[in-house]
């Protein structure tokens, strides 16, 4: 299969459209979820506030949440799929460009010291793009993830010792739900990112916090320790928009890397209860978009 | 818990009748405002040709689109999609802003700090809460956008909305020194330890 840069381009547009104006059915049932089991008045009142949300954004065509994000494109490239890497990478640049133009978007993305802001949504090394690969035959998936700055602002590394242990891992966890209180738009997804190398660990975070809920970790042990972690930290009493409450976090996901003998890295990295996300999945039979 | 419909600007006696828990729904004239505004504001010296006595000012920037001015868009803006940020990147501005240029109302998502319940119990000020994340339901409560000022600065303009109804909002911090979210953190606090026995955490 061969992938034209201009169907990318195309794609990467839509994407970026699509995953700010509709969320995933899977964020929608965690939100019914919470809803069904929220026994805080103030609580129960912000959640169906979001639930409104979301039907007044499909009912006007418009963005849920004004923050259109840092955007970041993962890849995921099958067996026999034919591309020129720098044609794609350039492609979804001027997708993620159109899209601000067009649509209009607010661009949220600035230089980090002159803070220039050239309302593209793009800039150095930005969009974000992952590439991967897959043992699917002829498929080429675009996942994009418009990452809000609420929740972003709220990531942890630390670069914990064996000595620590699992204690270290949950700690940590707890203690970064608490001081991210209500900055980070509660309920979130909880990301943790462990093992590997200290950018890899924070790579992992980011990972989890995309990830779909009802996914559980493909390490047993990983989903041991994120199970327990999801219920303690609807424990804390954070609740929605750090008002007070259970619905603190949607789920805590732990994706997990090996690592050094001497080394227990832990990231936390945060998704908002606007979890946006849209893929755009290319086969020979052509382009379609899901979440 | 009342329900008050302000329209603005408001009076510091009106401010100070307000109560956490309270709900309150603004009418008439909404600015917002964001990091770089007042970065730009209170760092950098610069002025605004708006006043902002006795107004309420939202933690924002807003998606818009430039069009030709005409009577429904005033300031050649449209707006597209207008929602609220994280309250407290700006935690040290909520003074000055109350000292210098006397606004009694903010209203932004998850909360402000200590030197901000100070400022809203010396000068008579409020902290109204909206559901962060919930931009497009935001949108429909604002009518135009009738001024903008320090444009340069876009997004992070200083805005001028005109709004229909917009809220209802929850008082979150008010100017007797209450504050929904220094209850929420003593009670989350005071939570910790059993959670993480709960966790089978051993040193605490």
């Amino acid at each position: 299969m061969k992938v034209d840069p201009k169907a990318i381009e195309e794609a990467a547009r839509e994407l970026y459209i699509r995953a700010l104006k509709i969320l995933p059915p899977d964020i929608k049932d965690g939100l019914a979820r919470l809803t069904a089991t929220e026994t805080d008045r103030t609580a129960r009142g912000v959640l169906a506030t979001m639930v409104t949300n979301i039907s007044v954004a499909e009912d006007t065509n418009n963005l849920l949440c004004q923050d259109t994000g840092v955007p970041i494109y993962n890849v995921t490239i099958g067996r026999g799929v034919e591309f020129d890497g720098y044609a794609l990478k350039q492609a979804i640049r001027r997708g993620c460009e159109r899209a601000t133009r067009e649509h209009p978007l607010r661009s949220s993305v600035v230089h980090p010291l002159t803070r220039r802001n050239e309302h593209t949504s793009c800039g150095i090394e930005v969009p974000v793009i992952h590439v991967d690969f897959s043992e699917h035959a002829e498929t080429l998936r675009i996942e994009m993830v418009p990452k809000g700055s609420g929740s972003e602002n709220n990531s942890f590394l630390k670069m914990a010792i064996p000595a620590e242990g699992i204690d270290a891992i949950k700690t940590f966890v707890v203690d970064c739900v608490i001081a991210a209180g209500g900055k980070t738009c509660p309920p979130t997804i909880v990301g943790v990112g462990l093992g590997g190398t200290s950018d890899l660990c924070v790579a992992l975070a980011k990972r989890a916090a995309t990830r779909e809920l009802g996914s559980r970790c493909s390490d047993p042990e990983g989903a041991t320790i994120e199970e327990q972690l999801s219920q303690a930290v609807n424990r804390l009493g954070v609740g929605p928009q750090g008002l007070g409450g259970d619905s603190t976090a949607f789920a805590v996901h732990v994706e997990l890397a090996a690592t050094h003998i001497t080394m227990n890295p832990i990231a936390v990295n945060m998704q908002c209860h606007s979890a946006r996300r849209a893929t755009a999945t290319f086969t020979p039979d052509g382009v379609s978009f899901g979440f | 818990m009342a329900h008050y419909e302000l329209k603005t600007p408001v009076t510091e006696e009106q401010v100070r009748q307000l109560r956490v828990n309270d709900t309150v729904t603004l009418r008439d004239t909404l600015f917002g405002i964001r990091d770089a505004t007042q970065i730009a504001m209170f760092d950098r010296g610069r002025t605004t040709r708006f006043d902002l006595r006795g107004h309420a000012v939202i933690h924002t920037a807003p998606n818009v689109k430039k069009v030709e001015p005409s009577a429904g868009h005033p300031a050649g803006y449209a707006p597209v999609c207008i929602g609220t940020t994280t309250s407290e990147r700006m935690e040290r501005f909520t003074r000055p802003l109350m000292q210098k240029n006397g606004v009694r109302i903010i209203i932004g998502k998850g909360g402000l700090r200590a030197d901000s319940l100070a400022a809203f119990r010396e000068l008579g000020g409020v902290y109204l809460a909206i559901v962060g994340g919930t931009a497009a339901l935001e949108t429909t409560w604002i009518e135009r956008i009738e001024d903008v000022d320090l444009d340069d600065l876009n997004p992070e303009s200083l805005w001028k909305f005109r709004i229909r109804d917009f809220g209802p909002l929850l008082v979150a911090m008010d100017s007797h020194g209450g504050s929904l979210y220094e209850v929420v953190r003593h009670d989350v606090d005071a939570r910790r330890a059993q959670v993480l026995a709960s966790l089978g955490v051993q040193s605490r």
